[in-house]
């Protein structure tokens, strides 16, 4: 079996003025990986996964989506930008980002920001796109919230909106940068609950976070990055236990 | 009784109507102008940005009255030196492609530039500069994340602008939109200088014949404070209609 893997990114690079922080990163998410990127700050992690739906623009390297690969054409400057516009919006319909400071659309209820994508970006019919976020709704546990303006509701809620609008455009590859970095402790739970249910039901999720008994428990494939290369990596039972790099040990026992 | 118009009453209403045409038409020049000019002031392009600045900085550095004068008699000449000039060109370039062309007036040789549009025109350009600068601070205030997610989920340019960008800024636009309406519509008043027949000549005139100039002026503010009074509650709607609730 040699089926096409769901995400492949080969040797990225990305430069900010004089300053690299990816230095060829590679990653290979088949159906159903739930992948954890660790690193301590500036290590590019965040950076790295805004590279895959190219909010950030990488100076090299490719992205393949199912083995569709995002083409791009170089500028002068030494920057690269899309060749075709209109590819990288149909990829980025197929990559769900969940953000760090959740951007739920301000001016939209709960609901409207679910349907948002599905029924303008994907054209689905309104009628059906509503049927589909109420059992999204459902599973994040927000259904009788639907009707909230994200203003009123707690961080850990709009989190959860925030992956339920996720969710609606039934993503290949769920981008999860940071989730639950700008949520107060109590409320971190809930959201990882929500990303635990999704593990479970096979969905391809790419995972910038902090949380290491996330990272062990529930991702298959742990990648630890550091000053924009690829550190250490491996399944987490065994890279957490037997951890080869030393920066590697370090972090794991500064985080814990 | 003091407010008796002696039968200027239709006058002074056809007036208040071309004063009201003037107002929306400049509007609509101001509100396309000051998008445009507020989009050029943020553009990644330094040329651009360059451009905008100096109308902005041009026109909100130069009285109202001098740029209306400027525009009405300023513009005559040109539009005139223009299409004298584009007339020549297309004749020699067709006599050239055939021997036997004829002379003819492609565009007219000569246009009077109307007061209603010159009015139109200058106040347009004028309250774009303002617009221009309402429209840059609103869209600076939206939440840059709230487009990148836009982006995040396959939104073209296009869409991002008008699904997210747009009514986002509007919270932000309407209260100085609505301040530079209001001293819009009071501009008019000076259209009636260069000869249009608005409300306020309108005014001017039957106060002339009829001694009474402080009763027309008087009905001429009254209708302004009417317009005026609409406008402020028409805008506190928009303001609530985009309101973003927040805790």
């Amino acid at each position: 079996m040699n089926a096409i893997p769901t995400l492949e990114v080969k040797a990225l690079h990305k430069k900010f003025g004089q300053n690299e922080v990816l230095k060829g990163i590679d990653l290979v998410a088949n159906q159903g990986d739930v992948i954890s990127i660790l690193g301590s700050s500036g290590s590019g992690k965040s950076t790295f996964l805004r590279c895959i739906n190219l909010l950030e623009m990488p100076n090299a390297g490719d992205v393949y989506v199912k083995g569709e690969l995002i083409q791009m054409k170089p500028l002068k400057n030494g920057e690269r930008v899309p060749a075709n516009q209109k590819q990288v919006e149909a990829i980025r319909a197929r990559l769900a980002m969940v953000f760090q400071g959740f951007n739920l659309w301000s001016h939209m209820t709960v609901l409207q920001n679910i349907i948002e994508a599905p029924v303008h970006v994907l054209g689905i019919p309104k009628k059906q796109a509503i049927e589909q976020a109420h059992e999204y709704l459902n599973k994040v546990g927000l259904y009788d919230r639907r009707d909230y303006y994200p203003g009123h509701l707690s961080g850990g809620q709009q989190q959860r909106a925030a992956i339920a609008r996720a969710l609606a455009v039934d993503p290949e590859v769920m981008l999860f940068d940071e989730p639950t970095s700008a949520l107060d402790p109590e409320l971190v739970g809930e959201v990882l609950t929500v990303m635990r249910k999704l593990a479970e039901e096979g969905r391809t999720m790419l995972v910038v976070t902090h949380e290491m008994a996330f990272a062990r428990d529930v991702s298959n494939k742990v990648m630890f990055l550091h000053q924009g290369l690829v550190e250490e990596e491996g399944a987490p039972e065994l890279i957490f236990t037997q951890p080869k790099s030393a920066r590697f040990k370090q972090f794991i026992s500064s985080v814990y | 009784m003091l407010l008796d118009l002696q039968g200027y009453e239709g006058t002074i209403l056809a007036g208040a109507w071309i004063t009201l045409e003037v107002a929306l038409l400049s509007l609509l020049l101001a509100v396309v102008l000051g998008m445009l000019g507020a989009l050029a002031k943020l553009s990644s392009i330094a040329f651009i940005r360059w451009w905008a600045t100096l109308y902005t900085t041009v026109i909100r550095g130069i009285p109202d009255l001098i740029l209306m004068m400027l525009i009405f008699f300023g513009g005559q000449i040109f539009i005139n030196e223009f299409n004298v000039t584009l007339n020549d060109w297309l004749n020699e370039y067709f006599a050239g492609q055939n021997p036997n062309h004829e002379w003819t007036s492609y565009l007219p040789d000569y246009v009077d530039v109307s007061p209603f549009f010159a009015g139109v025109v200058t106040i347009g350009f004028i309250f774009g500069a303002y617009m221009a600068e309402t429209f840059r601070g609103a869209i600076i205030a939206v939440d840059k994340g709230q487009l990148e997610a836009a982006r995040a989920y396959g939104m073209s340019s296009m869409m991002v602008f008008r699904r997210v960008m747009f009514p986002q800024m509007m919270r932000h636009a309407l209260p100085g939109f609505g301040n530079n309406w209001l001293v819009l519509l009071k501009t008019t008043a000076l259209v009636s200088i260069i000869g249009l027949e608005d409300m306020v000549k309108a005014a001017g005139d039957a106060g002339g014949s009829t001694q009474m100039p402080f009763t027309f002026y008087f009905v001429v503010a009254l209708i302004f404070l009417v317009f005026t009074a609409i406008s402020t509650s028409l805008l506190n709607l928009a303001e609530k209609k985009y309101a973003i609730v927040s805790r």
